[in-house]
């Protein structure tokens, strides 16, 4: 054989080796996917609220919470990619007093591996924003090496729809918010997500952060095995210190009541006669 | 130091985990909490909205039962190692009060699978027995099991077992009927009652298993019960009918001692499923007497309907009290009988109080079909007669009671 031959071989079969090194990292990378999911502790969607008497927010003491509805849908989808072996391990965390232990032991029960528990409580809790929780969370996904972090879209307390997108500015990371599918395509993810217009497909590397919207996926009950399981499985504690971030309020509410009581309508004859109405009242 | 103080506070709480559990049952400890919130949810969302039609069809409800084989509540005290959940007695009443909740006749599957099939078959099988019998199937709902203990000439007379079982070689052979026996037409395997030996009177009556269908086992037409109708309820009637000898559960003579200590743990089942259709009966109450307005406003604030909730709460949350106690003890390892007695009396009692009640509160709309309340008073009414009618439940109670205080020399 030719000695350039060879040498063309050789390189072929260098090229060849690095090629399938890369994509093999790759490959192993997205198999062995370290997924992080937030699940909030909030006041149960079926309570009524009440504001406290001093305007100050709601009543919580004594009241029905559970996981935040968006969070559980967060959470299944992690299952789900850990049941296709997309994830290898699924990481619970909470940021909130004692009792978001529980939550987080719900959501072990759902199917997590682990959980962390950063403690924050009373009057740092409630000046806690998602500023201050994305910053906790950006460092627990850079320490614990996740390459995916799943939250809900928003949590049906705050509605502020910030912390998901915030995480993945301090992350630097790709984000494909208001998912209702997540799909693997080779090295990265396909995510569709709903907007005002419909629907929007988005091609999304990893490492990434997700936020599920409602259409995402059905939660599972959790099954008896695996709440006994569940009690096994270990949950970290941690302070918001641990993270370097520091809880002093950013914002200040001066005051939180009742949307007003619904007035009564008026009622039209003819579709003129509501046209004029409108019109009299400067709406259009 | 730290370490040793750590170590002990978590052995003490393991301690005052289980005294709490006896001494203070107001609260849940957290496993039990988290199975409440799942059974509740899923009663809630499968069983609460079809359960009207269920029991307009007479449909066993075979879909939800395979679903609540896959959440593990088909076999809640089997052990982890033979397929089942491996919990406990009070996970088991907290899970079936929340099945009957939305379901009456879910919840009276759910126990006789658990406690009446799988408790004698858990307790008294061989491990070639269980093959067949504590099958996977048996566990995860896609099988269930009965027992045929009652006959038409007894019910509360078990011991007078007219149902014979002779040996021939190599098979037992069963003539006799068995009466009022549930899951019957969807059963794949039941325990069965029979005198061996008419001599030793109770001492006589043996236990066997029989496969479903077999040779020489008809069954006889659907009863056409008042309540619980998705369930179905027939004679068992056996002709000439062949088992294995393989097949006789536990020794001869063993088969009463078998029936009443199933029955004992039963009883805490139909507790549960008791507290279940009481408190259906007394939020459905509530619910109504906050929206409708009599006299110009609600009538939840009139005098005499805060009188009747209040006793139908008081009730529910006295009956429970002495579920979870009953189960509490029997998990610990305690003589429960008395307190199991009195918890399936005083459960019982509570449904058909609070289901009457119901109708009463909402009046008109508790008469019609529109509204559940018409099917918890229905459901109600058998609580108070199978696996021990409330007689029999007094006269277990007066007679552990008496024994008890036969013991005291003095007081």
């Amino acid at each position: 054989m030719r000695p350039s031959g060879m040498r063309r071989l050789f390189h072929y079969v260098i090229t060849l080796g690095y090629a399938s090194a890369a994509l093999s990292a790759q490959f192993c990378k997205m198999a062995n996917l370290r997924v992080l999911v937030g699940v909030k502790r909030v006041i149960d969607y079926a309570v009524k609220i009440r504001v406290k008497p001093d305007n100050s927010g709601v009543v919580t003491d004594g009241v029905k919470h559970s996981m935040n509805p968006f969070c559980e849908i967060a959470m299944e989808e992690a299952v789900r990619l850990k049941e296709k072996k997309i994830a290898k391990e699924i990481i619970a965390v909470s940021c909130g007093p004692t009792q978001a232990q529980e939550t987080i032991r719900t959501a072990l029960a759902m199917g997590a591996d682990r959980g962390i528990h950063v403690e924050v409580s009373g009057k740092e809790y409630e000046n806690m924003t998602p500023l201050h929780v994305s910053k906790i969370l950006a460092k627990l996904a850079q320490d614990q090496e996740a390459s995916l972090v799943i939250l809900g879209k928003q949590s049906i307390d705050g509605d502020n729809n910030q912390t998901g997108q915030m995480t993945a500015a301090l992350l630097d990371w790709p984000q494909a918010t208001f998912a209702s599918e997540v799909t693997k395509e080779n090295d990265h993810l396909k995510v569709i997500r709903e907007i005002d217009g419909g629907l929007e497909t988005v091609k999304v590397t990893l490492p990434a952060v997700i936020t599920a919207d409602l259409r995402l996926n059905e939660p599972r009950y959790a099954t008896l095995p695996n709440i006994m399981k569940a009690k096994k499985k270990k949950i970290a504690k941690h302070k918001a210190a641990d993270f370097g971030v520091d809880l002093s309020p950013t914002l200040e509410v001066l005051s939180v009541e009742d949307p007003p009581v619904r007035q009564a309508g008026q009622k039209v004859e003819t579709t003129e006669e509501l046209v004029t109405k409108l019109k009299d009242s400067g709406v259009i | 130091m730290a370490a040793l103080i750590r170590t002990v506070s978590r052995l003490s709480r393991t301690n005052r985990e289980w005294a709490r559990g006896v001494a203070s049952l107001a609260d849940l400890p957290e496993t039990h909490d988290m199975l409440r919130k799942t059974c509740r949810d899923f009663a809630d969302n499968e069983l609460k909205p079809i359960a009207g039609d269920l029991d307009r069809e007479h449909r066993f409800p075979t879909e939800q039962v395979k679903m609540m084989g896959d959440l593990g509540l088909m076999a809640i005290d089997v052990p982890d190692s033979k397929g089942g959940t491996g919990l406990d007695y009070l996970a088991y009443a907290v899970a079936l009060e929340e099945i009957s909740r939305g379901c009456a006749s879910t919840g009276c599957i759910m126990s006789v699978n658990n406690s009446l099939y799988l408790g004698p078959v858990k307790n008294w099988s061989t491990e070639q027995q269980q093959e067949t019998f504590m099958h996977q199937d048996f566990l995860n709902g896609s099988k269930v099991g009965c027992f045929a203990l009652s006959e038409p000439g007894n019910g509360s007379d078990a011991g007078a077992a007219s149902t014979v079982a002779r040996l021939e070689g190599d098979h037992w052979v069963l003539n006799g009927t068995k009466a009022w026996i549930t899951n019957s037409y969807e059963a794949s395997a039941t325990v069965v009652f029979a005198t061996t030996d008419k001599g030793l009177k109770h001492k006589g009556i043996s236990a066997f298993l029989v496969p479903m269908p077999t040779e020489g086992l008809t069954l006889g037409k659907k009863e056409d019960k008042l309540g619980i109708r998705a369930t179905s309820t027939a004679y068992l009637i056996f002709e000439d009918c062949k088992i294995p000898k393989e097949n006789l559960l536990g020794q001869p003579g063993m088969g009463f001692k078998i029936a009443m200590q199933t029955l004992d743990a039963g009883r805490i089942g139909i507790a549960s499923q008791g507290l279940g259709i009481a408190q259906a009966a007394l939020e459905l109450a509530v619910d109504y007497a906050m929206k409708r307005e009599a006299f110009g406003s609600p009538i939840a604030k009139m005098q005499s309907v805060q009188n009747k909730l209040a006793d139908m709460h008081l009730s529910v949350e006295s009956a429970r009290l002495l579920t979870w106690k009953a189960a509490a003890y029997k998990d610990a390892g305690k003589n429960y009988i008395k307190e199991a007695a009195m918890a399936k009396l005083a459960a019982s009692e509570a449904a058909t109080f609070c289901a009457h009640q119901c109708i009463q509160v909402l009046g008109g709309m508790g008469y019609v079909t529109d509204m559940p309340a018409e099917r918890y008073y229905r459901d109600a009414r058998i609580t108070e007669i199978y696996e021990g009618t409330s007689e029999v439940q007094r006269l277990v109670i007066a007679g552990r009671l008496l024994k008890e205080y036969a013991d005291i020399t003095s007081w």
